[in-house]
């Protein structure tokens, strides 16, 4: 609130400031949006990995919903009291759960989430090490016939087998 | 009038598609070539009928015909022309029309294109697609049925979602379409090869060139899908892991892991059991991605309880489809032969290789968009998987990848060793590793992750020259360079484009995320900012207004070193019908960088807040992708594709059926 009426003097002021200076003399810098653009960084960052609670899939940083950016005053107001990154994530989860994190916590219900790409990787390289281990005493037994291979190439059309990508 | 006969030429569609589902499989069992036969005519009858539906349906949306509850409430009648038209597909019943419209032309090109094919084996193929076109018709008509009626019809509609009113809505989804449908054609091959029992290298070539087609335009749509997403959401991101972007990622990464297995099989004859798995996969998970999209479970799984028809619908077919191609698997996958031998170090296994990874990688996207579905089903919790989560899993399965890659397209087949492999790929990775610790100074200041990203990039390219370099050396080739370039076939050139293409969208992802910079700020009119160098002046604002919405629109003039670069116009419009506000970014786009500027919020007539974006390289992104496609499709073009193979010489196939089946034909 006490925000709103800031940006009101403000405005007002320089409508003010208007109306007495022609528009030419304003050849200025223009001022980050927010008054502490460290601070404002830290909360970017923290907030891109932060769900928007009301809106369909977008984190608090890119969120222009009404929620998203009151939730961003109130991490602001936060961080500049000195609360630490996990101070807010803390703050959030314990408002409204592990919903919030884009990057969910490693608990007993995420256990198969974290290590599925992992377990997915090794059981791939296992099959492939079996395939192409069986396949190579299976084929040494028995070695392919001449007829076979003759058939084969004909399939295979005048190009031959070198050739393909 | 005419929406009724849309409907109706759906109904007879729907009987056609039966038609062709039951005669010509049954016509292949039995030998009837009259009955296989069938399945060509039901194919252009099908396509006839739903290119009538869609005609209809369009001239609904073209005249403003708001008694058709689709066009009431997906339409307005100060809707641009243009945007009537993209609205066709703007929402449920009618992407479905246009994923059915899509169908059967692949299915009409398959018509055309397999008249080389023995007359078995294609009335399998059309006979398998009239299936799943049966199904999808039966859906369309009995859950999603775009030509219901509204009484008393709306004065005017409710207008399209003005996210969707942009040209990106015209190309991207037929496109995507394209690619999520086109695998309907290899899935077919795959279901009538494993019918038929001729699994074999010529399967693979029949095959491959729709599968390459196929996933070339799913390529092209995911590129189209983000960079529309950059320039329209105005927040310059071009990809969020979002569960509806993963359910075309999905399907994409297996079919690039089925486009590498396919050429293994063509080229090898090995691998035939496991291609067939992922031709089947890759179009079971364009379904799923389908599920997933169209059936709302993704908002909420209670909007799903909700309305369940539809989902429930989509999710029996896809259970269908899936589960009776995977016995078929499983039936007749023993028969499959095993092929010849390669060592643990040979491309079979490279590429082996790379399928491990891809399914993987597949597998863990799968895993991550379903996984908070699962969890809040079973009611042990609400979770959000997010970037985070994805870029925390899905690089360190892609890394190894890619430098694989650069091996994998210069080992030999069957067998190779890796002190040859080293030889011959000691410069080609001596280069790369200079890029990788000289290039970044170049950029700006070093950082291990741009030089890790840039290292693959630019092994990928090297690698690449290395094959083509010594393909140029090669003592048996005569005649000058031109010649000597000729000799390669054009698949070998599709690899090598395809595979650059992945270097340079590596490139730009690096890059951007390394080196591109932004700022939030509160300008006011004369106010000049600098960004990554450039000097950016607010100027003016003015009201402007299009055909259905209203904007403010502000002239920001970019200078660099005092010399004007571009003079932008980012845009906040306020559309008429739905009231949203949109931020309508203004990018400059450039080869090396986009500049990227979008309106905030007001603060007061002469000052707003404003983000500018300095994006180096960020185009790569999608030059990469389109490169990609590109090469895919110049593959395709490969001579050996047209050779039609009545001439080769086949092998019998059971009871004469081939010769019954062409001298039907000939008659």
């Amino acid at each position: 609130m006490r925000k709103r009426v800031e940006t009101m003097i403000l405005a007002l002021a320089a409508l003010a400031l208007l109306a007495a200076v022609p528009a030419a003399a304003f050849a200025k810098q223009a001022v980050p949006a927010a008054a502490d653009p460290v601070l404002e960084k830290r909360l970017m960052t923290l907030a891109a990995g932060l769900r928007c609670l009301v809106c369909q899939n977008q984190s608090l940083a890119d969120s222009q919903a009404e929620l998203a950016s009151d939730l961003r005053n109130e991490i602001r107001e936060q961080m500049r009291r000195g609360a630490s990154d996990q101070d807010v994530i803390d703050y959030l989860v314990a408002r409204y759960g592990d919903f919030v994190l884009y990057r969910p916590p490693l608990k007993a219900t995420t256990l198969l989430l974290w290590s599925g790409p992992a377990i997915l990787f090794l059981l791939g390289v296992m099959l492939l090490v079996r395939t192409v281990l069986r396949r190579r005493s299976r084929a040494a037994e028995e070695p392919i016939s001449e007829a076979a291979r003759a058939r084969a190439k004909a399939l295979l059309g005048p190009e031959g087998e070198t050739e393909q990508a | 009038m005419i929406p009724e006969i849309g409907h109706f030429s759906l109904i007879l569609a729907l009987l056609i598609a039966l038609v062709q589902g039951v005669f010509p499989l049954l016509g292949a069992t039995r030998g009837n070539p009259v009955w296989m036969l069938m399945g060509r005519s039901a194919a252009l009858g099908q396509f006839l009928f739903l290119a009538i539906a869609f005609a209809a349906l369009t001239h609904a949306f073209v005249n403003n015909d708001f008694s058709v509850a689709y066009v009431a409430s997906n339409s307005n009648s100060t809707l641009p022309l243009q945007y009537r038209i993209a609205a066709v597909w703007g929402g449920h019943e009618g992407s479905m029309l246009l994923w059915m419209l899509i169908f059967a032309g692949w299915s009409v090109a398959v018509t055309w294109f397999s008249r080389h094919l023995p007359e078995e084996f294609a009335a399998r193929v059309l006979g398998v697609m009239g299936l799943v076109g049966a199904g999808f018709l039966a859906f369309l008509l009995f859950t999603s049925n775009p030509f219901l009626r509204l009484f008393p019809a709306p004065a005017d509609g409710r207008d399209l979602n003005p996210l969707l009113q942009d040209f990106g809505m015209v190309l991207h989804p037929p496109m995507l379409y394209m690619g999520y449908v086109g695998f309907s054609v290899a899935f077919a091959f795959a279901i009538a090869a494993l019918l038929s029992g001729r699994l074999d290298a010529a399967w693979a070539r029949w095959s491959r060139p729709w599968t390459t087609v196929a996933w070339a335009f799913l390529t092209l749509g995911i590129a189209l899908g983000s960079l529309w997403a950059y320039y329209e959401l105005g927040w310059g991101g071009w990809w969020f892991w979002d569960p509806v972007e993963n359910s075309s990622f999905i399907p994409w990464l297996v079919g690039t892991a089925l486009i590498h297995s396919l050429a293994v099989t063509e080229a090898r004859g090995v691998l035939k059991g496991w291609t067939v798995l992922l031709a089947i996969f890759t179009f079971s998970l364009s379904l799923l991605g389908t599920f997933l999209v169209r059936s709302g479970v993704l908002t909420s799984v209670h909007a799903f309880a909700t309305d369940p028809l539809r989902g429930v619908f989509v999710l029996a077919l896809l259970g269908l489809v899936v589960g009776s191609a995977l016995l078929l698997f499983a039936w007749r996958a023993q028969r499959v032969g095993l092929g010849g031998s390669f060592e643990l170090v040979s491309r079979e296994s490279m590429l082996l290789a790379n399928n491990v990874v891809l399914a993987a990688a597949a597998g863990t996207v799968l895993l991550g968009t379903l996984y908070p579905l699962a969890l809040d089903a079973l009611g042990i919790g609400k979770i959000s998987v997010g970037p985070p989560y994805f870029e925390a899993v899905f690089v360190p399965l892609m890394a190894p990848a890619l430098f694989l890659l650069g091996i994998g397209q210069i080992a030999r087949w069957k067998k190779a060793s890796l002190p040859d492999l080293a030889t011959r790929l000691r410069w080609a990775f001596a280069v790369a590793v200079l890029v990788a610790l000289f290039a970044p100074f170049s950029l700006g200041s070093w950082s291990a992750a741009v030089s890790g990203g840039l290292l693959l990039a630019a092994w990928i390219v090297t690698s690449s020259a290395a094959s083509l370099f010594e393909r140029l050396r090669r003592p048996r080739e005569s005649g000058g360079i031109l010649a000597r370039l000729r000799a390669s076939s054009r698949s070998y050139y599709g690899m090598l484009v395809a595979h650059v293409g992945v270097a340079v969208c590596v490139v730009g992802i690096t890059v951007v995320l390394g080196y591109g910079t932004d700022q939030d700020l509160r300008m006011e009119i004369g106010d000049s900012a600098e960004v990554g160098g450039y000097v950016f002046r607010l100027e003016r604002f003015a009201e402007v207004s299009g055909p259905n919405y209203t904007a403010t629109r502000a002239e920001v003039r970019v200078t660099r070193g005092g010399r004007d670069v571009a003079l932008m116009y980012p845009e906040k419009r306020t559309y008429r019908t739905q009231e949203k506000p949109m931020t309508e970014a203004a990018i400059d786009w450039g080869f090396f960088r986009d500049l990227y500027v979008a309106l905030g919020e007001p603060l007061d007539a002469r000052t707003w807040l404003v983000r500018i974006f300095h994006k180096p390289f960020v185009e790569w992104i999608w030059a990469g992708w389109l490169l990609m496609a590109l090469g895919g499709l110049l593959a395709v073009c490969d001579r050996r594709y047209r050779i039609p193979v009545r001439r080769m010489n086949l092998a019998p196939s059971p009871g004469g059926l081939l010769e019954a089946a062409e001298g039907a034909a000939a008659r």
